[in-house]
């Protein structure tokens, strides 16, 4: 059954991208449209970019790019979060201010991006440290607050200074949660390279999604850039994922068993 | 009459006793009065931090605190606030409701049939990490430039992680709910009407209200570029237009209002007794 | 809501014959239940016992029409059984309440057929059958679990059902509210004259409740032994008759009586 199971899970998704590939290009020559591309315009599309180069070039700098911003937010957010949730008065504190500031888009920090960076790379990480920033402080200010005392005390009970404590129990203990809010900032890095390179930069997949349609209204080029995007995020998303299942902290998401 | 826990105890997990349990409970060390400074501490703290920073650092155009109010009665005053604001609540609403009602029954249905369900929802993660912003140009090759643009940009951004919500929210309804209501002898429909809806709500909740934040998030992205009313256009627009930098960061502080509001809102509504089931003995969600 | 057949005893109200069941979970088989025959007498009260994990939970839901056996047939009335129904209910543990509607509203879950008087009148009596006056209203996460049980078992007599199944229903519960439960149930029991399959891994409470007790092996689950509880009610937990049949199911587990 297991088998079957996985024969499944691999041949149904494969044949619904079929079917909408298949609707796809039916809809394009049924439209007789000059502009939107079909399926075979896109792959040719993908081929021309490895051809001249571009498509690792593209990839790899926007990968960069989040590499960069992701990382600052790891290490600005994780230390800052902990602290916020070990403390829970400067946790009250922060939190208004945190709440207020998440639901400005990062691109609204454009301008005050581009007049501390100017136009250029420094701007666009600027904006993926903003946007992944959140999740992950709030998640490590939640992970650590969610620490059941029962496990504190067990601590202190063995002996355990404040910073043994810390770091032999309460992070290890949190480390669940945060993990989802690092599963949540990779995608939101992800999300915002993209936006960011579409307006500050002048290389990766969101400038190629924005430059194909200005430069030439190359829309074969736009609809490929978007699945590279789509399916990088995915791979992404599966990496943190496996990451979750180490045994270190697969613990933290087993399934209640109801 | 009712065994309440016993008070003081905010925030702990519910055990099997249905008792709030002492091991999670958070302690209240502050007097009450103290402890509600806190939060305005913060707020104070920061807007110092602002003044003193834009006094003393070296950004010759960037906005003090007090700059910005200035800014925000300006627009008030003539006019312009109420006008972007409407507009891009407008947006938001449009794009927001379109994505619950096509998102939430299609999350809905991915999670009731298991083969639709293999077939398309990983079609749904490819699609889902493309940013809403990427849809631009095929928007504007749609729809052309203008509000329905936005409109759809809004409703893409959403509808992905709305239909994810409610795929999750289904596939966590206990197996115990769903045989007692076979025991009983109810129609598929009875089912659905009465234990698959109640059950998901409250989970379902917290993904609209996540949803709406991405939504507002979007909606300000999706006004810089293709449409002139709306916040994000005012940002956009008052840096191009004479760099206006007090009106950008009033913008921005107006943004960043109206998505805590918005907010707040939907978390009242989960807060609401008939739904507050769903909450004892959860941590509180981002 | 057709009414219980009024019960003969003495007649078959369950046939279990060959039941068996293999899960098959990855690559691996799974044995849990072999050879499963078993007759149940109408208004008996059985007890399945058996250790954690034996597959005693897996039969009742195959009993109940959850799921489907891998070989054999069960029989209600002569009848096949072939998916759950609302005349044999099954009482989870307290987990079954349904956490959005109040106890009111869980007890009268079964009876959207009824006359809106009539549904009343049944959602009173068996609050007061239970004992939750006064908390009609409650939800159930204001509720401790003891009343939360009580909900679940109100909410399957209200439907007036022949059969009742329970699933370990007391083991969340603290020992003090567990005997007092147990005391609660045979007393609904001797009123409603109900058939009872109830699932236990606790030896003490399969001799207190039961007719007759089940005792399941280790899995792959077989009948090891049924045993007739020729005890009268109320039990006397102190009785010399009481301690030998308990200590004669001990020895048949293969327990000793020290700790």
């Amino acid at each position: 059954m297991k088998s079957r199971f996985r024969l499944e899970s691999a041949l149904l998704p494969a044949a619904a991208a079929a079917a909408i590939a298949a609707l796809w290009w039916a809809a394009v020559v049924w439209t007789k449209t000059n502009v939107f591309p079909s399926p075979a315009a896109v792959a040719r599309g993908i081929a021309e970019l490895a051809r001249k180069g571009l498509l690792l070039a593209y990839v790899r700098d926007s990968l960069l790019r989040v590499a960069a911003g992701y990382g600052a937010a790891l290490a600005v957010g994780i230390p800052l979060g902990v602290i916020l949730g070990w403390r829970p008065e400067a946790g009250r504190a922060a939190n208004p201010v945190i709440q207020f500031l998440r639901p400005i888009s990062p691109l609204a920090w454009i301008p005050v991006a581009i007049v501390l960076f100017g136009v250029n790379d420094g701007a666009a990480i600027f904006l993926i440290f903003l946007a992944s920033l959140f999740p992950i402080l709030v998640s490590a200010m939640n992970g650590v607050r969610g620490v059941p005392a029962m496990y504190r005390q067990a601590g202190a009970n063995f002996g355990l200074a404040p910073g043994a404590l810390l770091a032999r129990v309460v992070f290890p203990a949190a480390l669940p949660e945060i993990l989802t809010g690092l599963r949540i900032a990779l995608g939101v890095a992800w999300i915002v390279v993209v936006a960011a390179e579409m307006i500050a930069v002048n290389s990766g997949l969101g400038y190629l999604v924005i430059d194909s349609r200005n430069a030439g209204k190359r829309y074969d080029l736009v609809v490929a850039a978007m699945l590279l995007i789509g399916a990088i995020g995915l791979l992404l998303n599966i990496l943190v994922q496996r990451v979750s299942r180490l045994r270190a902290v697969r613990w933290g998401f087993r399934e209640e068993a109801s | 009459m009712i065994p309440q826990p016993p008070a003081g105890n905010k925030g702990g997990r519910v055990n099997s006793a249905g008792l709030t349990d002492p091991e999670t409970a958070v302690p209240r060390p502050l007097p009450v009065r103290r402890s509600r400074l806190i939060p305005f501490a913060g707020i104070a703290l920061l807007l110092v931090l602002w003044d003193l920073a834009i006094r003393f650092g070296n950004v010759p155009l960037l906005p003090g605190p007090v700059a910005v109010a200035r800014a925000i009665g300006e627009l008030a005053y003539r006019g312009f606030l109420v006008k972007h604001l409407v507009a891009s609540l407008f947006r938001v609403t449009w794009g927001y409701l379109l994505a619950v009602s096509v998102g939430v029954p299609f999350g809905i249905l991915l999670a009731l049939y298991r083969r639709g369900g293999l077939a398309l929802a990983p079609l749904v993660e490819v699609v889902r990490p493309i940013s809403a912003l990427a849809w631009i140009p095929l928007a504007i090759l749609w729809f052309g430039v203008g509000d329905l643009s936005s409109v759809f940009i809004i409703f893409i951004a959403s509808v992905f992680p709305l239909a994810v919500a409610a795929m999750s929210a289904v596939e966590g309804v206990s197996s115990t709910h769903w045989n007692a209501g076979r025991n009983f002898g109810l129609s598929a429909g009875e089912i659905g009407r009465r234990v698959l809806l109640p059950a998901i709500l409250p989970r379902l909740l917290v993904g609209l209200r996540l949803a709406l934040g991405i939504a507002w998030l979007v909606v300000v992205a999706a006004e810089m570029i293709a449409v002139n009313s709306g916040l994000g256009f005012l940002i956009i627009d008052a840096r191009n237009a004479g760099n206006r930098y007090d009106l950008v960061v009033a913008g921005m502080v107006l943004i960043g209002a109206i998505g805590l509001g918005l907010d707040f809102a939907m978390r009242r509504m989960e807060g609401l007794p008939a739904l507050r089931w769903g909450y004892a003995g959860g941590a509180e969600t981002p | 809501m057709t009414a219980a057949l009024a019960p003969v005893p003495g007649r078959t109200k369950l046939a279990i014959r060959g039941v068996e069941m293999t899960f098959r979970g990855g690559d691996a088989e799974v044995r849990v239940l072999e050879g499963i025959d078993l007759d149940v007498r109408e208004a008996e009260f059985v007890c399945i016992l058996g250790p954690s994990g034996c597959g005693k939970s897996t039969l009742l839901n195959i009993v109940a029409g959850f799921l489907a056996p891998t070989a054999g047939t069960v029989r209600i009335d002569g009848e096949d059984v072939r998916g759950p129904d609302p005349r044999r209910i099954f009482v989870f543990q307290e987990r079954g309440v349904f956490p959005w509607l109040t106890v009111e509203g869980n007890i009268g879950f079964g009876l959207g057929r009824l006359a809106k008087e009539e549904r009343q009148r049944r959602i009173r009596h068996y609050v007061r059958l239970v004992g939750l006056e006064g908390f009609e209203k409650a939800y159930p996460h204001e509720l401790s679990g003891g009343m939360k049980q009580r909900v679940e078992v109100a909410r399957a007599l209200a439907v007036d059902p022949d059969m009742l199944y329970l699933d370990e229903p007391f083991g969340a519960l603290d020992s003090i509210t567990r005997l007092e439960m147990r005391r609660e149930l045979l007393r609904i029991w001797h009123a409603e004259k109900k058939t009872i399959l109830f699932v236990t891994h606790d030896i003490e409470e399969s001799v207190q409740l039961a007719d007759r007790v089940v005792v399941l092996s280790a899995r792959p689950a077989r009948i090891r032994r049924i045993v007739e509880i020729d005890l009268p009610h109320p039990r006397d937990l102190s009785a010399r008759r009481y301690l030998e049949l308990r200590d004669g199911i001990f020895e048949e587990i293969g327990l000793a009586h020290k700790v």
